[in-house]
Parts: C-alpha cells; structure tokens; sequence
C-alpha cells in the first residue's frame, strides 16, 4: 500500500458522489415525470412508442399487473435473445464465422442477460457474432437494467403515496429510464472510451505479423457501445473473453476511472432520487453513508491483502514492492497499467454494485483478497447493488432493520411514515432467505455431485472458494467469476441459470408486492417515538443487519474456503 | 397476464432495432469519423503491413527485445479441437491463467519461470519485478513496469552493443506515467519500445 494508492481510492469516492448527487436529483424528475432538459428531443420519441406498442401511458398499474407486465418483457426478451444466439450462423454481419451457440449454453446466458446477471460461460470474440453482441448483449444491457429501475421505482412510490391502489405502469418507467437516463449516458461515455482506444467497428478481425515475424489474429468489433452500457446499467458482461482486463475494453487509466465510475454511478445516483421522491432528502443521504462506508472497508482490506503480494512467490527473490517503477503486489491476473490499487477498487465496486464486470482475474487473488469480492456479493448486492435492484434489496434491509429497532423498544416499526406490519416484515424476510437457500442449495450440490466436482481448477480450500462464487454471483445476479471453474457444462448451465431467475424474480415479486402493501397504507406523521432514520444510530444498525444477517448465513462455509485456505498460505501448505 | 402479451412483444421488437441496431450503428459512424484511428484498433503499420496494435501485447522471445509478461493465452489444438493448447498473445482469444494461490503447479511452474527469467538476465542489477513473471489478466498486457525494462537493460545493451545509458533514454521515452500524476501506474509499452530499439538500429547500419 502506498500513497499514491489511496490518492486513486479518495478521487474514485469523490467522483462518484460528486457525480451522483445531481444525477440523483435529474432522475427523480425522470420518474416524477417532470419536465427535463432531454424532453425537446425525446417526449416525441416516447410517445411514438407508446403509441407504436400499444401501451396506454396514462394508465397506472396495481402492483399486480405491474409484476405481470415485468415478467411478460423479460420472458419474451428471453427467448429473442436465445433465437438470435441458436440463429447467429445464419444472420448477417458475422465476419468471423461464429457457429450456433449450443442450446445450454444460449439458455445460461439469455438467462444471465435478462436477470442483468451477465455471467458469462462463453468467451466473447471466440463464440458470439457481432449480430448478437448488439441485438442479444447491448439490447438487454439497457433493458435488463431499466427492468431493474422500474421495480425500484414502484417500490419507493409505494413509501411517497398515501393510500394509492396502484404503483405506476411498468412500460412507461421502463421507456423513460432508457431514453431519458441510460441511452444518453451511454452515448457520452462510448464517444469518451472510443477517444482513449476502444474499437468501434465492424472489420474482420485483423491478421498483423508481429516483429518477430509470428502471425497474430487481432479480434475487433463494436465494443465501445457495448461497454458503455454494461458498465452503467450494472450489467458487466464482457464483448471480450477477460472483460475489461482486455486493452481493447479497457485501454488506459482513464477508460478505467470511467468505467469504475460509470458501474456504481446511477446506483449512487439512484439512492439521492430515493431521497428527493420520498420528499426527505436525509433518508437518501444516510443510506448512502451505510453503502459508501461498506464499500471502503471492502476495498481498504483488498488493497491492503493484495499489496502484500503472494508470500510464496516473494520467496522466489521476487520485488513486489510498490514503487513509482512498479506495481508490486500479486500481479498474478492484473494489469500494469492498473497495478493493485485499481484493481482492488474494481474488484470491490463491481461485487458490490453487482456489476460483475472485471479488469483483474479474482480467481487469483490472495485467499482474503479474494474473499472480499465473494462477501459483497453474500451479503445481498446491496452496497449500491445493481441498478435499481441494489436499492430495492438495501430498502428490505431497512424494513428488517426498523423491525428489530421496533422490537427492542415495543413499537410498531415504521419507516418514512409507513407502518411496517406482518406482512411487509414476511415478505421482506422472504426477500432475504431466498438468497443463501439458492447459494447454499445449489453450493452443496455441486459439492457432493460429480458433474459440479468435475467443473474445479483448483484443489483443497480453493476449489470450494470458486463453487461458492459461481453460485454466489449468479444469485446476486453480479455476474463475476472465480473463473478458473470450468462453467460451460450442461450442470453448471442448468443450476446456475435457476440461480439467476431465483434470484431475480423471486425477489421481484415479493418487492413489488411490499411496494403494493405500502401505497395502500396512511402516512403517519412522525411523532416523539418515532425511530430517527437519518442519523448514526440508524446508519450503524442497518450496517449491523446487513453483517450480522450475512454472517451468521455464510460464515461457516467462509471458513471452510477463504479463511482456511488463507492460513494454509501462511504456513506454506499447497494444493 | 396475456393482455400483457401485445405491448411486451411490441416493445420488446422495437427497442431490439432501436437499441440493437440504431445505437451500435450511430455510435460506429461518429465513431469512426471523429476518431479513426482508434476506432480500427489502433493498428500500426510497417513499410505498409500491420505489424501490431498499440494497445494489444505480442509475445518477444529474441533476447535483443524487451520481453513481455508471460501470457496465458490459449488456441484450439490442431489435432484435437475439443483440447486447447498454450498459445502465448493470441488476440483472439483472451484468457488468463487464473491459478489459484496456494496451487502447487502454478507455484512450482512461477518457480521455473524465475529461475528462466534470472538465468537470461545474468547481469540484472535491480531485483526481478513481479510483473515480470506473472501471467496478465487478458494474456495480452502491452506493458510492463519501468522496473521491469530496467531489469532487462544489460542483457539488451549487450545483443545490440548499446549503451545501457541510451538505452535508459528509449525506456523513458516510451514510459507512460501515471494520468495526471495519479491514475493508473507508469507503464513501458512493450511494442511501441521495440520498434523504436529496431529504428535506431537500422539508423545505426
């Protein structure tokens, strides 16, 4: 760890909360259905969508239809993109020759894409056509997340209104979020990743003969819009094989700072909207003080773990020393122009954020280094969370939080007025079960069957660390591997595709139906007894709810991987 | 829930053209017109022939290059395409080793590479870098660390009967330091470093 470390680690925070308070601001007038800035040029556009698609805007939805129309969206969108990839070798604009992606494969991964999950069992540029990066991958990188939107914003609606029967309407928030947020953002940023060297074309990829006169097949296309949207709408899956570890997808220090920024920026966002919507700008604030001081401790104990290097390797005479001539460090996995600190801070936010995109391998990191990642994403990929999704997950949170402040002094819990009675406390509870029954479920499977054994790189401690990863992720819906496991099988394709719907409509519809619960309720004017919810106290417990929940969840089974394969590298043990 | 049918199927066709095809192909016309260059890859061309891209790493074996950092790149295997095979900076197919730390065979195989790295590099005055001898995240990293190229300084100076002096001078010019002075870490591109050793010595001839 060095100065110029933590320096990178301060401008990241500070960007992303300078950025995020105004986008906060803009994006509530987005759902309120103010008027914006964008509205000359697109409240045309957005009518003749509605218009084209038969959606009747003005219409309001019960919770219920709500839930339907979202369901209805993601399966169709489902099975356009699974027709694309079974159809990509007879479509256009495939220079490169691409065969049909194989049926288990094409179902994980429109599953992935469709949960905003982006695991990737396939390496992009030696399986997918450019066709299907744009019509499958970029399609629902912006849908997947405006999905995830629009659930949030029913649910706070649910918090703002007094009793109201309905939520919003789901097409609507859907349309505005893209139009109005995600496709203008990510029109800026390509143009800025394309400025620092990202490819934006459509050639065949290119033959050069290196200097010592061997052939190397470059691989090109149109990343830059790809990679614009799967950094801001939390989605994270790679146009290349390694993700933004890739130079092609992540260039230079620049493009990394923006990608980082980009893949936290409107889930930050998201949490000021919260505040304003809710007409209490503190309660946004205090909850992202919870998130914010979750995700310094996580990268503070990776960066340290990883400077530290491999002790192993340091024992070969090895310099992993960080200086202003070298990264130091384990740089097994990293990249130079990166070196640890930016690889840390990524690892952190993207687990966090349940983005899942990478610019460093996290199968290699030091068992705590490593351990980091995994645990941002147990705890329910509510430390800014995915777009939308990490917010609603962080609100149930709240509710449980509330709930036991209430049960310690003997009062109705409440939160920003509403009275949090038995139902929205089951389903909450509901909301937070599901989640370590589908990782450890499915975890424990694939550690007794031979298909799930088979799909191990490592042996001992490790070879747990990356099933519980896999299965972790595609719950979270982050995404990111310990990626040495050998995932493209027919078992790890099945299980981890459940994974990924468990884990996204299971959840959204036990949400949507708080957020129904709530619109009907009375809003209780805050009396001498009420339980303050934006100061420290509050702050501190929620984070003690988060912990204490995953914890008691996930530590035995930590132990069992990070921590012990941890000591064993203290004391020189391999496997 | 079928009523939900028709504005689902139509939104979801729509925002496929719009998103799918309007995007992608809007932002690779402007694209390509403001920034050419880096639209193509940032290719770099020889006497007329694509000789790398600047941003994409190639392997160097010859011992009068700077080496790069060990790559774990992999191809199909030629005779078994269900198998595939070591294949060092191939750029179409990006991959890293992915080890575990505590593996016997990467610690033991990192061991081998150590003692290849210091056995081809007798007369290294500074300690071998790390970065030296680990696999990158993409398998093509086009840098390694100024302390890297340091390290690699006599053996060079030595097969192109350079100064290690004017040597020092090339690593520096084609050093990328950090963004600002502080995002990123200094980096030598790999690439970009050889050409320029090659110019000088054609220019010496």
């Amino acid at each position: 760890m060095n100065a110029a470390g933590i320096l990178q680690i301060v401008v990241f925070f500070a960007v992303v909360t300078a950025g995020a308070i105004p986008l906060g601001a803009y994006m509530a007038r987005v759902y309120s259905g103010e008027r914006t800035w964008l509205d000359p040029v697109f409240k045309p556009v957005e009518r003749l969508i509605y218009k084209i698609c038969c959606v009747r805007a003005d219409q309001e939805q019960h919770w219920t239809v709500y839930a339907f129309s979202c369901l209805m969206f993601s399966v169709i969108g489902l099975v356009v993109m699974y027709a694309v990839m079974r159809l990509q070798a007879l479509l256009p604009l495939n220079p490169a020759g691409q065969a049909a992606v194989a049926p288990d494969l094409a179902f994980n991964t429109a599953v992935s894409f469709t949960t905003n999950t982006n695991w990737q069992a396939y390496g992009g540029e030696s399986t997918m056509a450019y066709l299907t990066q744009m019509l499958g991958m970029t399609v629902k990188n912006f849908t997947s997340a405006a999905t995830g939107m629009a659930i949030l914003v029913a649910l706070v609606r649910g918090f703002a209104r007094r009793q109201a029967k309905t939520v919003g309407n789901f097409y609507v928030d859907a349309v505005r979020s893209i139009l109005y947020i995600l496709l203008p953002m990510a029109v800026v940023v390509t143009l800025a990743l394309v400025w620092q060297g990202m490819p934006q074309n459509f050639d065949a990829y290119t033959e050069a003969t290196t200097l010592e006169g061997a052939k190397q097949v470059i691989a090109q296309g149109p990343v830059a819009s790809q990679v614009a949207i799967k950094q801001l709408g939390s989605n994270g899956g790679g146009f290349f094989n390694v993700n933004s570890a890739h130079p092609f997808e992540n260039p230079t220090a620049i493009t990394n700072l923006i990608e980082m920024v980009a893949l936290i920026f409107i889930a930050a966002g998201l949490v000021f909207s919260f505040g304003h919507m809710v007409g209490d700008r503190r309660q946004g604030r205090a909850l992202y003080l919870a998130m914010a001081i979750m995700l310094a401790v996580g990268i503070g104990i990776a960066y340290w773990q990883e400077a530290g290097g491999n002790p192993q390797i340091q024992a070969m005479g090895v310099d992993v020393i960080a200086t202003d001539m070298a990264p130091g460090g384990n740089m097994e996995g990293k990249e130079v122009r990166f070196g640890i600190a930016n690889s840390t801070i990524w690892a952190a936010a993207t687990t966090a954020a349940s983005n899942g995109s990478v610019n460093s391998m996290h199968d290699s990191y030091t068992p705590i280094g490593g351990m980091v990642p995994l645990v941002n994403i147990m705890l329910g990929e509510v430390i800014f969370g995915g777009v939308g999704s990490g917010l609603h997950g962080m609100i149930v949170f709240v509710i449980v939080a509330v709930f036991i402040a209430g049960l310690m002094v003997g009062r109705t819990p409440e939160y920003l007025g509403k009275k949090m009675e038995a139902k929205e406390v089951k389903l909450a509870i509901l909301c937070i079960l599901i989640f370590p029954l589908s990782i450890l479920g499915f975890g424990a499977a694939a550690m007794v069957l031979p298909a799930g054994l088979a799909g191990m790189s490592a042996a001992g401690p490790h070879g747990l660390s990356e099933v519980l990863y896999a299965y972790s992720s595609a719950t979270g819906n982050n995404g990111s591997a310990f990626a040495g496991l050998s995932a493209n099988t027919l078992w790890y394709n099945s299980t981890l595709g459940i994974a990924m719907l468990i884990g996204r409509f299971l959840i959204i519809v036990p949400t949507l139906a708080i957020a129904g619960s709530l619109a009907a309720k009375k809003i209780v004017p805050p009396s001498s007894g009420t339980f303050p919810t934006h100061g420290g106290l509050f702050i501190g417990l929620l984070i003690a709810v988060i912990v204490v929940i995953g914890g008691l969840t996930f530590f035995p089974v930590l132990a069992l991987g990070p921590i012990v394969e941890h000591l064993m590298l203290g004391v020189g043990t391999l496997f | 829930m079928l009523k939900q049918l028709l504005p689902s199927t139509l939104l979801t066709l729509l925002l496929t053209v719009l998103l799918g095809l309007g995007y992608p192909l809007a932002m690779t016309g402007l694209a390509g017109t403001l920034f050419p260059n880096q639209a193509h890859g940032s290719l770099i061309e020889k006497n007329g022939a694509v000789v790398g891209s600047a941003l994409i790493g190639q392997g160097f074996t010859k011992p009068e290059y700077f080496h790069p950092r060990p790559s774990a790149t992999t191809d199909a295997d030629p005779n078994d395409p269900t198998k595939t095979v070591s294949a060092p900076y191939n750029a179409a197919n990006s991959g890293a080793s992915n080890a575990a730390p505590t593996s016997k065979s990467y610690i033991e195989s990192t061991q081998a590479l150590v003692d290849q790295v210091k056995a081809e590099n007798p007369d290294a005055r500074v300690p071998l870098p790390v970065d030296l001898i680990t696999a990158s995240g993409s398998g093509l990293d086009p840098h390694i660390s100024p302390a890297a190229a340091e390290y690699q300084l006599p053996r060079i100076a030595r097969a192109r009967g350079i100064s290690e002096n004017e040597l020092r001078a090339l690593v520096t010019a084609n050093t990328e330091g950090r963004v600002f002075g502080i995002l990123g870490e200094a980096a030598v591109n790999v690439l970009k470093l050889n050409l320029a050793l090659d110019r000088r010595g054609s220019a010496a001839r």
